[in-house]
């Protein structure tokens, strides 16, 4: 079976699990920003445990007004969403609240205090709706697995349109607005509190207004795609964005981006995936695999990505650039020997000098492999021709040593003018240095130090 | 549903009956495997607390889920029908949540992702991931039955007498582990370069006690759920914290805590079958963690509280006594004040008022509380004089402020408009040794008895 034989099914119903997908995804991926930032990631997953208490309270609440007949049957479910959205963000507020009394008055260190405070309100909540389970029609799984795949059923009028397109797509129209408003109070507060605080931006105001946020958009998502979901949209899209740039309205749009791409990455591979890797261990009759699920896998396979292949900050491109920069002064190395030796054998007919100069040739062949690579590199360039220990400088690689040499000699002389160091010294530093000076700080080296023509120990100072 | 409950009285006594005094072979059996996990959790909790890594606890247990379902898979499988031996799954469990927590180290180590988030995104990713392969279990055909569901909620009754013994015999075997290496690990809690110094393998201890860690979490998942089992380890050591300030002491207690939860959870859930076990462990965990919180001896509110409270009642007490003294002062003249001259003269409230800026409410407290201790009473005209035990008090009291006012005048170059603040602070807390070197110091400066106010009197003035 191909991999993409369950995707000739593609229906509408698809289409629209995709879209509420992404659009709870980008909803929570725009507070999770700031979190991140805040450093209170955990602050999210807290709360998006511990607003199933406030759900529960909801449920309560109307359910008793219907059982004291103050709100008809009709409107108990219109009813019970806002008050499920307020609940949860009460709760929540409250949690963060609870946190940081308990770090304020009772001394506990602050991931204790957020440890203790989120699993003994989602112990209550949880045994509260087990208690009540069979009168209030409320299951604990749905709350935390969702059902995404069951909301587009639920629609609105005769529109056609899923209710939790409509749910999802609200809270992620209020959370674009506050962040467009509240942007620079967000940003300052986020990056530096101290001085937030100076201009005048009330730090408790913002904490709690963005907690009651968070439990807002976590609830109004995971009513219809399930808090596994939502845990991972908050933190990992941004996360994502965070490796991938230093501009945070950048990162914003980027998180928005990593959301809605996960959802659909997350749909498409539930529906092949499974199959094909069951199939491939040979366990028959697995068709497809939770969607909210897959969802999340796949931001985090969007991370993993990111981690491993950003450009700037991404494992493979330091490892890479590090390897660059190591094979380039491993060559500049080779280049400054040699043009050493050739500068000695100008000075003086000596032969040991000859055989000195076979030795070192020799022994860059069994030196590292990376100086053997750079050899390599550079008798592909044509700095160098010849082979084995019979390699000779051409003119362009002349050219290239004698400025690496100038940096070397300028560096020491600098070094003597303007530090009181034993001479030994000055060698060991100008090796290192001599590989990261440009023309234009050569060119000031040079003023500074009235353009001598030989260095410390004597030596002419290449043009 | 009022019905339903009042008919199951009757039964839910009898359950109850036989819950408390184990009458049931199994809730004797899954009592004492779970008191054993709470034992251990506690004793690990502690250390684990302390290095500020509980938290990494919730990780573990929430990427042990893909782990579980995969080791379910691969077993059914292999060899079908052995997916559902617990230390098939545990196994499973072990793999990916200590592959989760090297992840976390990994992001740590090689991104610029603070240690929160990593948290937060490995939880997200291997929650999601295993929700996935979670309803691929559920749609093979011997999976509906697995019950694997019981290790995201927890049912500490679904556990047979093999299970138990795996978990008391490991808990036993983790408790004694860390008695062993106790010193070594309070040396790391407390001092890591130090231990270093020391010559302990620092690195090696960290991760047996990762090690341990990750132990008691998965074998916890049964009995208490992946959502809630971190508070095993997190809620008794925290609480065991506002008891004592001695490691060994508060391991114990952390201990003996974790022990009386899970016993308390196992016990009540066999009555009440429709409690949860692990949300009822979690919850008398946490009402432990309560009464710390309140009563706990070396850092709980309440004797916290009522230290503050007694200091500022002294401290109220001794204003009120030096405002009597020199109220009575000018009555004395030239005379000298004695405990028995100063019980002749009656005291107006209201003049007495005027000697100190005191809120009026406060005024009648402290004037009440004074007649209470009988330092003050009220005589036949309704007005107020010292008593014998008062006179002295006061005498006392001015002594102490007078000291340390002519110490500020005469040995440091406070404006002398400053002092009577200066003294104001400083009086309450002057212990007799103080007082003492203070006389010797100023010798030169002082009179016979109590010496002059080296000020006009504010109140005194008035008059």
């Amino acid at each position: 079976m191909s991999l993409f034989a369950p995707l000739q099914t593609w229906t509408s119903l698809d289409t629209w699990i995709i879209l509420i997908g992404a659009l709870a995804a980008m909803a929570c991926a725009l507070p999770g920003c700031f979190l991140l930032l805040r450093r209170q990631s955990l602050m999210g997953d807290a709360i998006s445990h511990t607003s199933l208490l406030g759900i529960v309270a909801a449920f309560f609440v109307s359910h008793w007004l219907v059982e004291a007949n103050v709100i008809s049957p009709a409107t108990e479910l219109s009813v019970r969403h806002v008050a499920m959205c307020l609940g949860a963000a009460i709760v929540g507020v409250l949690s963060a609240w609870m946190t940081e009394s308990l770090q304020k008055f009772g001394n506990v260190e602050s991931s204790a205090a957020l440890g203790v405070v989120f699993t003994s309100l989602f112990a209550l909540g949880l045994l509260l709706i087990r208690a009540v389970a069979d009168d209030v029609h409320i299951d604990p799984d749905c709350v935390l697995y969702g059902a995404i795949e069951m909301a587009p059923l639920e629609t609105v009028g005769a529109s056609g349109i899923p209710r939790a397109v409509f749910v999802t797509g609200v809270v992620l129209v209020i959370n674009l607005l506050l962040t467009v408003m509240l942007f620079k109070e967000l940003r300052l507060s986020a990056f530096d509190p101290a001085l937030a605080t100076t201009q005048g931006i009330p730090a408790h105001v913002m904490h709690y207004g963005l907690m009651g946020v968070t439990a807002m958009t976590l609830v109004a998502a995971f009513e219809s795609v399930g808090s596994i979901l939502v845990i991972a949209m908050l933190i990992i899209p941004p996360a994502t964005a965070y490796l991938l740039t230093d501009r945070l309205p950048r990162m914003i749009g980027l998180s928005l981006l990593i959301a809605a791409l996960s959802s659909v990455l997350g749909h498409v591979s539930a529906l092949t995936l499974p199959t094909m890797i069951a199939e491939s261990v040979g366990i028959p009759d697995v068709h497809d695999a939770s969607t909210a699920g897959m969802m999340a896998a796949a931001a985090g396979f969007l991370f993993v990505s990111a981690m491993l292949l950003g450009p700037k900050y991404g494992l493979v491109s330091r490892v890479w650039h590090r390897l660059l920069l190591r094979l380039r002064i491993a060559s500049e190395d080779v280049l400054g020997g040699l043009y050493r030796f050739e500068e000695s054998a100008a000075a003086s007919a000596d032969v040991s000098l000859a055989t000195e100069r076979a030795a070192w040739l020799r022994s860059l062949t069994t030196q590292s492999w990376l100086t053997r690579l750079a050899t390599w590199v550079l008798l592909r360039r044509r700095w160098l021709i010849g082979s084995g220990s019979d390699v000779q400088l051409t003119d362009a690689g002349r050219e290239a040593a004698r400025t690496l040499v100038r940096s070397h000699r300028l560096w020491e002389s600098f070094l003597a003018k303007h530090f009181v160091l034993g001479t030994g010294r000055f060698h060991e530093s100008a090796e290192q240095v001599e590989h990261f000076l440009d023309p234009a700080l050569l060119a000031e080296l040079d003023q500074d130090l009235d353009r001598p023509g030989v260095d410390p120990h004597g030596r002419a100072i290449p043009n | 549903m009022c019905d339903s409950s009042l008919l199951a009285v009757d039964s839910l006594w009898e359950l109850f009956a036989r819950a408390i005094s184990l009458r049931d072979y199994n809730t004797r059996v899954v009592l004492g495997g779970t008191t054993m996990l709470g034992i251990s959790g506690g004793l690990v909790g502690t250390f684990l607390v302390l290095r500020k890594r509980a938290l990494a606890a919730d990780v573990v247990s929430h990427a042990a889920l893909p782990g579980i379902a995969v080791a379910f898979l691969l077993a059914e499988r292999l060899a079908p029908g052995s997916g559902r031996s617990t230390s098939v799954l545990l196994f499973g469990a072990f793999a990916s949540g200590l592959l989760g927590m090297a992840m976390t180290l990994a992001i740590r180590r090689w991104t610029r992702i603070k240690e929160d988030a990593a948290l937060a995104i490995v939880l997200g990713l291997f929650f999601g991931l295993g929700m996935a392969l979670f309803t691929v279990v559920q749609r093979t055909k011997t999976g509906n039955a697995a019950g694997l569901s019981n290790f995201i909620f927890g049912k500490a009754a679904s556990m047979v007498a093999s299970d138990v013994w795996l978990i008391g015999v490991v808990s036993v075997v983790i408790a004694m582990l860390c008695c062993g290496v106790f010193k070594e690990f309070s040396l790391l809690c407390f001092d890591e370069e130090f231990a270093a110094a020391r010559g302990y393998r620092t690195m090696l201890l960290d991760w047996l006690l990762t090690l341990m860690a990750v132990t008691v979490t998965l074998i916890g998942l049964q009995s208490v759920g992946l959502l809630l089992v971190v508070a095993l380890l997190l809620i008794p050591p925290t609480a065991a914290r506002f008891w004592t300030n001695d490691l060994k002491v508060m391991s114990w207690l952390a201990a003996a805590i974790g022990g009386v939860s899970c016993a308390g959870g196992v016990v009540l859930s066999a009555a009440f079958p429709k409690l949860a076990a692990g949300a009822v462990i979690v919850l008398s965990g946490a009402g432990l963690f309560v009464v710390s919180l309140v009563f706990g001896k070396e850092r709980g509110l309440w004797p916290k509280w009522s230290l503050q409270h007694q200091f500022e009642q002294r401290i109220g007490r001794s204003d009120l006594l030096r405002a009597c003294y020199e109220l009575l002062e000018p009555i004395h003249g030239s005379r000298e004040t004695t405990q028995e001259s100063l019980t002749k003269y009656e005291i107006d409230d209201l003049e007495l008022l005027a000697m100190r800026q005191w809120p009026s409410g406060r005024f009648q407290k402290l004037v009440s509380s004074a007649v209470r201790e009988r330092l003050l009473e009220t005589n036949s005209t309704g007005g107020y004089q010292l008593t014998l035990r008062g006179a002295a008090e006061a005498r006392d009291a001015v002594r102490r402020h007078r000291l340390w006012e002519i110490y500020l005048l005469t040995q440091t170059d406070l404006d002398p408009r400053l002092v009577d603040r200066g003294a104001d602070g400083i009086e309450h807390v002057l212990d007799p040794q103080q007082l003492a070197d203070l006389e010797r110091q100023l010798d030169s400066h002082l009179p016979q008895g109590i010496p002059p106010s080296p000020h006009p009197i504010a109140g005194a003035a008035i008059n």
